[in-house]
C-alpha cells in the first residue's frame, strides 16, 4: 500500500506525530495512576508526576485495597456481571440482527427504528421507572438485576452494527443452506454467525467497557456488600473529608487488568471489524 | 413427462410486481434457458421455483403436485449460484455431503455418490481442500458437484458462468451441456447472454419486464421472432432497427435487418452512409456505418475486407431477410 506516488518523508512524520500526540495524551491519566499507585500518600501529593524511585516506592495502597474489604468479589461481581451480558447481548443482538436483516415482515422498519431509539435516548433517564420495577421484582441488590439492565442498555447498539453486517452475508449461501435441508437455525449458527465475527468482537468491546466503569446502577440498584462491583467498591476509599488516595488508585489500577485482558482477546478482530465495515 | 408447470405465477414486492403471470410446461429431461435483461425477473422466476421466494398468485407444479407450500429442501431439486455459496467452514467433500447427511442417508451411499460426482467433474485431488483454496472454475465444479449429488429431478442454474472468465466460460459451459447429456435430468437454466442461451438450449424463455415474451427452440427464435423484443435480443452483433420512410415501404411501422444478412453494394443500395468504425475479429468484420436517413447500421461481412473508416459505402437486404413489426412491436408474418 505504501507506495512511493501516496507516501513521503515529511508526510509520514506528521502523520506519525499526530498519532503519537495523542496517544501520549490518551495513555497519561492512565500511566498517571499505575504510577502514583505504587508511591508514598506524601510523594502522591509532593511531585504526582515523578516515577516511584526508592524512596517514595510503596505498595500500601494494595495492601489496603486487599485487606480492607472484599476486593476479589468485587471482581468476581463485576466480572460475572460483565461476561454474562456480553454473552446475552451477542446472542440476542445478532439473533433479532438476523431476523431484521433476512425476513420481511410487517413492521420490520418499524421495529428497526424502534430499536434505533435505544441508541439515541440514554437508559438512566428511566433510573427511576427501573428501580421501582427492580424493587417490585425482588431483584434488588442482586446481581441479575444488573445483568438484565445492561442487555437492556447494550442490545439496540448490537443490533443496528450486526444489522448491517449481516445484510451484507451472501443470500445466495443462504439459499443454498436451505435447499441442502438445514433450519434456519443451522444458516445462522453454522453459515452467519461465523462470517460476521469481526462485527461480533466489535459489539463485544462496545459493550464490555461501559458496563465494566459503571456506577450508576451498581449504586442505585445492588449497592450491598455482597453484590458490589469493583467501581462501587473503590468508592469506598473516597470519603466526604478523607480520601485514601493510595487505595483508591490501586484499586483503578487492578480494575484495569481484567478488561485489558478481554480486550486483546477480541481486539484483533476488532480491527478486522472496523476496516471492514469502513471499505465496503 | 411434464417435470414442471408455472400456472399463472404472479409476484409482488410492495406494491411493484416484477413476475406478471408467467405460464409455462417443462417436460421431463429438458433444458430450459430463461434470458432477458437484467431485472425482468428471471432470477425471482427461478427462486420461486426452488421455493425460496413466496408467490403472491398463481401455482408451481412439479410432476402433477402442488408445490407451492413444500419446503426447498423437499422439492427433490438442487441449484447452482452465481457466487457459488461453497460453504467457507467445510472440505469440498464436506460442501457435498452436507445435504445428504441432512436428508439423513446411510453414510456409505454418500461417500459413494461423493466419490461418483467428484470422478465425473474431476474433483478428486481436491476433496479435503476447503473453498478458499480452489480457484473460480474449481469452486463453480464443486458447486455443481454438490448438485448432482443430490441427484435431483430438477437442476436450477443461476447465471453459473457469470463470474468466470471468457475462456473458463467456454469450458464450463461445454461441461454443462455434456452433463445434461449424460445425467438426463431437466434443467432450469438462467443467464442474460444470449450465446450461452442459444447454445445451450433445447428451449429458449425469452423473459422481458416480468412477462414471457416467446418460448421456442433457439433457432425458431432465431428465425422468428415474434416481436420487436426478441428479435433485437437473440442474434449478435444485435438486429439494425429502422424507422420511418424505408419502414413504409415494406408496409411496417418499423423493420429489422440482422448484420449478417446486409451486404455491402454499389448498385441498388437502399442504404448509404459513411463508415464510422471497423471492428476485425479475423473470422468476421463488424462494420458501422452511419446512414443519413437510418441512422448507424450494422454489417456483419465474414473474413477480413478492405474498407476504411470515413469510406462511402452502400447497403442492401433481401426482401426476405427483412421483419416487419407493427406499431406494437409485433412482427407482421409474410403473407
Amino acid at each position: 500500500m505504501a507506495s512511493k506516488a501516496t507516501s513521503s518523508l515529511p508526510r509520514s512524520v506528521a502523520a506519525h506525530a499526530i498519532l503519537i500526540s495523542y496517544t501520549v495524551l490518551a495513555l497519561f491519566p492512565v500511566i498517571l495512576i499505575i504510577f502514583n499507585s505504587f508511591k508514598t500518600r506524601k510523594a502522591i501529593f509532593r511531585s504526582p508526576l515523578s516515577l516511584p524511585d526508592a524512596e517514595s516506592f510503596s505498595l500500601i495502597g494494595y495492601r489496603t485495597v486487599l485487606e480492607q474489604g472484599d476486593f476479589f468479589g468485587y471482581f468476581q461481581n463485576s466480572l460475572i456481571v460483565t461476561v454474562v451480558t456480553l454473552l446475552l447481548v451477542l446472542l440476542f443482538g445478532a439473533m433479532a440482527a438476523f431476523a431484521l436483516s433476512e425476513y420481511r415482515f410487517r413492521g420490520n422498519t418499524l421495529m428497526g427504528l424502534y430499536l434505533a431509539l435505544g441508541i439515541m435516548i440514554p437508559i438512566r433517564l428511566g433510573t427511576v421507572a427501573i428501580l421501582q420495577i427492580m424493587v417490585g421484582a425482588g431483584l434488588v441488590n442482586t446481581l441479575t438485576a444488573l445483568i438484565l439492565v445492561y442487555t437492556a442498555q447494550g442490545l439496540p447498539l448490537a443490533i443496528f452494527i450486526l444489522s448491517e453486517f449481516m445484510r451484507s452475508v451472501s443470500d445466495d449461501l443462504k439459499n443454498a443452506g436451505r435447499i441442502d435441508g438445514l433450519s434456519e437455525y443451522t444458516i445462522f449458527f453454522r453459515l452467519v454467525l461465523p462470517l460476521v465475527r469481526p462485527a461480533m468482537a466489535t459489539v463485544a468491546v462496545f459493550t464490555m467497557i461501559p458496563i465494566w466503569n459503571d456506577l450508576w446502577f451498581p449504586l442505585i440498584l445492588a449497592p450491598a456488600e455482597e453484590t458490589k462491583t469493583v467501581t462501587l467498591g473503590a468508592q469506598v476509599f473516597i470519603g466526604q473529608f478523607v480520601t485514601n488516595w493510595n487505595a483508591v488508585l490501586s484499586a483503578l489500577s487492578l480494575a484495569i487488568l481484567p478488561i485489558l485482558v478481554l480486550y486483546v482477546i477480541f481486539s484483533r478482530q476488532l480491527i478486522r471489524g472496523i476496516t471492514s465495515g469502513a471499505v465496503k | 413427462m411434464r417435470s414442471l408447470k408455472l400456472d399463472n405465477v404472479r409476484k409482488s414486492f410492495g406494491k411493484v410486481e416484477v413476475i406478471k403471470g408467467v405460464d409455462l410446461e417443462v417436460e421431463e429431461g429438458e433444458f430450459v434457458v430463461f434470458v432477458g435483461p437484467s431485472g425482468c425477473g428471471k432470477s425471482t422466476l427461478l427462486r420461486i421455483i426452488a421455493g425460496l421466494e413466496d408467490l403472491t398468485d398463481g401455482h408451481v407444479l412439479m410432476g402433477d403436485e402442488i408445490v407451492d407450500n413444500v419446503p426447498p429442501s423437499k422439492r427433490g431439486l438442487a441449484m447452482v449460484f452465481q457466487s457459488y455459496a461453497l460453504y467457507p467452514h467445510l472440505t469440498v467433500r464436506g460442501n457435498m455431503r452436507l445435504g445428504l447427511k441432512q436428508a439423513k442417508m446411510p453414510s456409505a451411499e454418500i461417500a459413494e455418490r461423493v466419490k461418483r460426482a467428484a470422478e465425473m467433474l474431476h474433483l478428486e485431488e481436491l476433496l479435503e481442500r476447503r473453498p478458499a483454496e480452489l480457484s473460480g472454475g474449481q469452486r463453480q465444479r464443486v458447486a455443481i458437484g454438490r448438485a448432482i449429488v443430490r441427484e435431483p429431478k430438477l437442476f436450477l442454474f443461476d447465471e453459473p458462468l457469470s463470474n468466470l472468465d471468457a475462456a473458463l466460460r467456454v469450458n464450463t459451459r461445454l461441461e454443462i451441456a455434456n452433463l445434461h447429456r449424460v445425467l438426463g435430468s431437466t434443467i432450469i437454466y438462467v443467464t442474460h447472454d444470449q450465446v450461452e442461451a442459444m447454445t445451450l438450449a433445447d428451449k429458449i424463455v425469452v423473459l422481458n419486464e416480468g412477462r414471457i415474451e416467446q418460448v421456442g427452440r433457439p433457432i425458431d427464435l432465431y428465425r422468428t421472432p415474434a416481436n420487436r423484443f426478441v428479435a433485437g435480443f437473440i442474434g449478435s452483433p444485435k438486429m439494425n432497427f429502422v424507422e420511418g420512410a424505408a419502414a413504409e415501404r415494406f408496409n411496417a411501422n418499423s423493420i429489422g435487418v440482422r448484420p449478417e444478412h446486409m451486404t455491402i453494394t454499389d448498385v441498388d443500395a437502399i442504404w448509404a452512409g459513411n463508415v464510422n468504425h471497423i471492428e476485425r475479429l479475423g473470422s468476421d468484420t463488424f462494420i458501422y456505418v452511419n446512414t443519413a436517413d437510418s441512422g448507424l447500421l450494422t454489417i456483419r461481412v465474414p473474413g477480413e475486407i478492405a474498407f476504411e473508416v470515413g469510406d462511402h459505402v452502400g447497403l442492401f437486404a433481401e426482401d426476405q431477410m427483412v421483419y416487419r413489426f407493427d406499431k406494437s412491436g409485433a412482427a407482421i408474418r409474410a403473407g
